[in-house]
């Protein structure tokens, strides 16, 4: 009942602030769009090796062009193709081409492919059976850069955004008085928390739904596992940013000092959200990487869009990001006995 | 017959923050349905006293008793209607969506919450107002909603931290009547107030300067005892001016 009103106003607050709304949906969709357009550009040119080139062929594509390579033997090309001199070779085999890709970017791929088909299309026009056969090094077709860091943006936007707006939202509740009010009533410590992570809780659903929604079906990211996993992901991971913004939220006194919790906060977190290989990142700092919620989402996102894995794969990251949320909820209870002591 | 019950009662309360000492070894005791008020300047200490008694804080040493129960207790803080200083109220919602909210907090719904909701503007004669957005309201207007916000559960005792600044001779008059009938219906108010003709308006009064309670009695009884026209006066020579 208290909850519940509590809950009721807080959704009102939301959808009577307009800008702020528009902010934890749009801003979103808009970072994402941007990035699918600037990674998936196909403004590369590839560098390709031809091996036993037919004549016929040479007749029609300018060899000389400083891209192109020439081999004698598959060998040759294959050891350039290791050593990232080339992004790929074509070989003919009876006149029939086949594709061999480096493969670990997926810019380059993309790339290579329609390159090496835009040149051999004047050869299809009698022979509809040469389309080429296509086998990568590393990686698979199809894969987008996007679809690799995708999900770990949708995670660390949703992160992004619910902590800063459950966070200033609780900051004004305290600045304004209005906590203290809720204090002077028969409202229980544990049913402000749980109020708060309930309304913003579905509120994150809505905002969750249409980010994820747009980003797998409108920029087409790569979803090979279930919607509705991903869901649960973003709201346990929403949890967290929410009760981790509102604990933060009583070591500010304004919203600028709100503000400064997002370097120290919620940018370092992309570092070890596998953003980047975590293999990479020195020793003495890699440590840090399992003590901050993003670590398993993102993790357990990727487990679901990019791998396709299901609950069992994921269980671990869910129960991790469970624990996560009832430890801050724990410590902003027993923060609030700061105002109240019963 | 015996004198009204003492409805609250301070025993030897003192509150240090860090090395300041913001009360002094107070103690008193306000009767049932009686109107209390605090006089003092800003920074004596009043707020602290009367945040203790809505539960919010509690007090270094010494105890309060509400009711004959030890503050502080959730049970009697639903007894307790308590309006800060700032009027926290959620400029976002209407007058209405704050009422409701608050009423829900105390349990109050459907028909019932709906009528007390209509008492309570009436009364602070807000009733015009109910559907507008607080952040569109005047000062004098948060201040008449916030007093409304806490009559609403019908607390029997309403702790009243400056109720009336901001708010116009005409207005504060009839805020003062709407005291005295709730004061009628047995309701114990504890007013704080730094302005002089207000605290005539006090059945009781307790001076407070600097976390000492320097007097307490009648506005008569304060002004006779110092041969003082005003309430003001009486003031200056409790606090050893």
């Amino acid at each position: 009942m208290r909850i519940t009103a509590l809950i009721i106003r807080i959704l009102r607050q939301i959808v009577r602030d307009k800008r702020t709304m528009g902010l934890l949906i749009f801003a979103p969709i808009l970072v994402l769009t941007m990035l699918h357009l600037v990674f998936n550009g196909n403004d590369y040119t590839p560098k390709i090796g031809f091996v036993h080139i037919p004549e016929s062929i040479v007749d029609q594509i300018d060899i000389s062009d400083e891209k192109i390579t020439e081999y004698k033997n598959e060998k040759e090309a294959k050891e350039d193709l290791s050593s990232q001199e080339i992004d790929g070779y074509v070989v003919f085999h009876n006149q029939s081409p086949s594709i061999f890709l480096e493969g670990s970017d997926p810019t380059v791929n993309g790339a290579a492919i329609k390159w090496i088909q835009t040149v051999l299309k004047p050869l299809q026009g009698n022979e509809p059976s040469l389309e080429p056969k296509v086998d990568f090094l590393h990686g698979s077709a199809g894969m987008g850069q996007f679809d690799y860091f995708g999900p770990v943006l949708l995670g660390f936007f949703v992160f992004f955004f619910v902590f800063l707006i459950a966070g200033v939202s609780f900051l004004r509740e305290r600045t304004t008085g209005t906590l203290e009010r809720l204090l002077s009533t028969p409202l229980r410590k544990w049913e402000i928390v749980t109020g708060y992570v309930l309304g913003f809780g579905i509120f994150t659903m809505i905002q969750a739904t249409i980010i994820a929604a747009y980003a797998i079906y409108v920029l087409d990211m790569l979803m090979e596992g279930a919607f509705l996993y991903v869901l649960l992901i973003i709201l346990l991971l929403s949890f967290t940013a929410l009760t981790l913004g509102i604990l933060l939220s009583s070591f500010a006194n304004n919203e600028l000092q709100m503000i400064q919790f997002i370097p120290i906060v919620v940018v370092p977190q992309i570092f070890f959200s596998g953003l980047f290989n975590l293999e990479t990142i020195s020793e003495w700092l890699r440590w840090i990487g399992p003590f901050t919620p993003l670590y398993y989402a993102a993790d357990a996102l990727r487990d679901i869009m990019v791998r396709g894995y299901g609950w069992d794969e994921i269980y671990r990251d869910v129960f991790v990001l469970l624990g996560f949320s009832i430890l801050f909820m724990i410590v902003n209870i027993l923060a609030l006995r700061k105002y109240r002591e019963i | 017959m015996e004198a009204t019950k003492a409805c609250i009662s301070i025993r030897h309360v003192s509150k240090q923050f860090g090395k300041q000492q913001v009360l002094k070894k107070i103690s008193l005791e306000i009767m049932e349905g009686e109107i209390f008020g605090l006089l003092g300047p800003s920074g004596a200490g009043k707020t602290t006293l009367v945040k203790q008694l809505a539960g919010l804080d509690t007090p270094t040493s010494g105890e309060n008793f509400l009711l004959q129960e030890k503050m502080p207790s959730l049970k009697l803080i639903e007894k307790v209607g308590y309006m800060a200083q700032s009027d926290a109220l959620y400029g976002e919602l209407s007058a209405k969506e704050n009422l409701q909210f608050f009423s829900a907090l105390y349990g109050l719904k459907g028909k019932k919450q709906q009528q007390r909701i209509e008492e309570v503007m009436k009364l602070v004669q807000l009733s015009d107002h109910l559907h507008k957005l607080v952040s569109n309201y005047s000062g004098g207007m948060k201040r008449r909603l916030s007093l409304a916000i806490a009559l609403l559960h019908e607390p029997e005792i309403l702790i009243l931290d400056e109720p009336t600044v901001g708010i116009d001779p005409m207005l504060r008059k009839s805020i003062w009547e709407a005291f005295y009938e709730l004061k009628n219906k047995g309701t114990t108010l504890i007013v704080t107030t730094h302005v002089m003709d207000e605290a005539e308006k006090c059945d009781r009064l307790g001076m407070i300067r600097n976390g000492s309670l320097i007097a307490v009695g009648t506005p008569e009884e304060l002004k006779q005892k110092t041969n003082s026209a005003t309430i003001e006066e009486a003031f200056l020579v409790y606090g050893g001016a």
